[in-house]
C-alpha cells in the first residue's frame, strides 16, 4: 500500500505542479485553438472539466470490471458519451459559443488530458480521489486557458470578456488573434513561467545554503538540496 | 477545379497544424528528426485518406438513414481506432520494412486529433464522397509538410544557443508561430 496523499493535495496538485498545459504539455490543440478570447477559453475549460470529472468518476467506478486489454477502448467510449452530452447541450443552449468553438467540442474526446488522467489516475484510485484529481486538473486547464485567452484578447482586440480595457489610441495587434499569435503567446508564456520557476528555485537554494553557513555546519550536500526540491 | 481548391486549401491555406491547431501533440513530439517526421507524415496521410472514406460511408449510409447523427462522436472514434489497428495488422503482414518504419507511429495516430477533426470537419461541411477523399489527402499532405519543415528547423535549432528556460516546448511553439506566420502568406491563393 503506497502512502496516502491528503485528499486536498489531489486537488491542489493539478493547479500548478502538474498543470496540464504548462507541466504535462497535454491538450495543446484546444489550448491554442480556442483562446482567441477569454470567454471562449472559459467555455472550453468548463466543457473539458465537465467531461473530465464525470469520465474520471465513471472510470474509477468500473475500473475493476474492465479487462486490462480493452481498457483504452472502454475509456474512450465512456469519454465519448460525456462529450456527446456536452456537445448536444452546447448546441441547444449556447448556440453562439458552440459555433465559435466549432469542432473543438467533439474533439474533447481525443484531448490527451482526459485519457491521460484516466490512465494515470482514475484507473488506479477510488471515486472520491479521482473526482478531486479531475477537478484539480480541470482547474489547472481553466487557469491556463483563461490566462492565455485574456492576454490574447487584451492585446489582440483591446477587450477582456467583451469590456474594453485598453484606450482607442492603442492599435490592436491583429497577430494575437490569428493562429500565429497563439503559438507565439503560449511559447513566450511557457518560457517566462519556466524562468520564474528557475528564479524561485535559485532563491530557495541560496537561502538554504546561507542557513547552513550560519549554523556553521559543513558544506551543503546535493542530497539535502534534492530533498528540498531545488 | 473544385477538388483542386479543396486540396490546396486543406494542404496550404488552412493547414491542419498551423491554422486549425489539429495534431499539435505529434507536431511537437515527433518533429525531432526529419526521417521520423516523414514516416509519421506518411502514416498519418494514409490513415487520413482511409478515415475520410470510411467516415463518409459510415455517416451517410448508416447514421443519417437511421437518424443516429447524435452517435457521430463515439462511432467515429471507434471506427478510427479499429481502422488504425487494422492498418497496423495489414502493414505487418504485407511489408515488414514498411512496418518497421511506420510501426511505432501507428498507435499514436488513434489519439491524433487531426484524424477525428478531419472526419468531423468533412461531415460538418457536407462534402460529397470524392471531396471528402481529396480533403483527407490534402490535409495529410499539409500535415506532412508542416511536420517535415518543423523537423528540419529543429535539427538546426539543436545547434543554437537557446536560453535554458525556453528550451524544449517553449522554443518549439515560438518557431511554430513564425512558421504559421509564413503560412499566412498562402491566404491570398484562393
Amino acid at each position: 500500500m503506497k502512502k496516502q496523499v491528503p485528499l486536498l493535495r489531489e486537488f491542489t496538485k493539478g493547479l500548478w505542479e502538474i498543470n496540464p498545459t504548462f507541466k504535462q504539455i497535454l491538450g495543446m490543440c484546444p489550448t491554442l485553438a480556442v483562446t482567441v478570447s477569454a470567454i471562449n477559453g472559459i467555455a472550453m475549460a468548463l466543457a473539458t472539466t465537465f467531461v473530465l470529472v464525470f469520465s474520471s468518476l465513471m472510470i474509477s467506478l468500473v475500473r475493476k470490471l474492465i479487462p486490462n486489454q480493452v481498457r483504452i477502448a472502454s475509456y474512450i467510449v465512456i469519454i465519448a458519451t460525456f462529450v456527446t452530452i456536452v456537445d448536444l447541450v452546447m448546441k441547444a443552449q449556447f448556440v453562439e459559443l458552440s459555433k465559435a468553438l466549432g469542432p473543438f467540442i467533439p474533439l474533447i474526446v481525443v484531448n490527451c488530458i482526459i485519457l491521460g488522467r484516466a490512465e494515470a489516475f482514475a484507473s488506479k484510485n477510488g471515486p472520491l480521489r479521482s473526482v478531486l484529481d479531475a477537478l484539480g486538473n480541470g482547474a489547472g486547464f481553466f487557469i491556463s486557458l483563461f490566462v492565455l485567452g485574456s492576454i490574447r484578447e487584451i492585446i489582440g482586440s483591446r477587450t477582456i470578456l467583451g469590456y474594453q480595457v485598453l484606450p482607442n489610441g492603442f492599435e490592436p495587434w491583429l497577430i494575437m488573434i490569428l493562429p500565429a499569435g497563439a503559438f507565439l503567446a503560449l511559447g513566450l508564456l511557457m518560457g517566462f513561467a519556466n524562468l520564474y520557476i528557475e528564479r524561485k528555485k535559485n532563491l530557495v537554494r541560496e537561502s538554504l545554503i546561507a542557513q547552513y553557513k550560519r549554523v556553521g555546519r559543513e558544506e551543503i550536500t546535493d542530497e539535502v538540496l534534492k530533498e528540498a526540491g531545488v | 477545379m473544385e477538388l483542386l481548391i479543396i486540396f490546396i486549401s486543406a494542404a496550404l491555406v488552412n493547414n491542419f497544424v498551423l491554422s486549425y491547431f489539429l495534431g499539435i501533440c505529434p507536431f511537437i513530439g515527433v518533429s525531432n528528426k526529419t526521417s521520423s517526421a516523414i514516416s509519421m507524415g506518411m502514416a498519418t496521410t494514409f490513415v487520413m485518406a482511409l478515415t475520410a472514406v470510411v467516415s463518409w460511408l459510415l455517416f451517410n449510409l448508416i447514421l443519417v438513414p437511421f437518424k443516429l447523427e447524435f452517435l457521430q462522436i463515439p462511432s467515429f472514434i471507434l471506427v478510427i481506432a479499429a481502422l488504425v489497428q487494422f492498418v497496423e495488422m495489414v502493414i505487418k503482414k504485407v511489408s515488414q520494412p514498411l512496418y518497421r518504419a511506420l510501426g511505432i507511429f501507428l498507435p499514436l495516430i488513434t489519439t491524433n486529433c487531426a484524424i477525428l477533426g478531419l472526419a468531423l470537419l468533412a461531415s460538418m461541411r457536407g462534402y460529397d464522397f470524392l471531396e471528402s477523399v481529396v480533403f483527407g489527402v490534402g490535409a495529410g499532405a499539409g500535415f506532412t509538410l508542416a511536420l517535415v519543415i518543423m523537423a528540419g528547423i529543429r535539427e538546426e535549432l539543436d545547434l543554437a544557443d537557446v536560453p535554458k528556460p525556453f528550451q524544449g516546448a517553449p522554443i518549439t511553439l515560438i518557431v511554430a508561430g513564425i512558421l504559421a506566420l509564413a503560412f499566412m502568406g498562402f491566404a491570398g491563393m484562393i
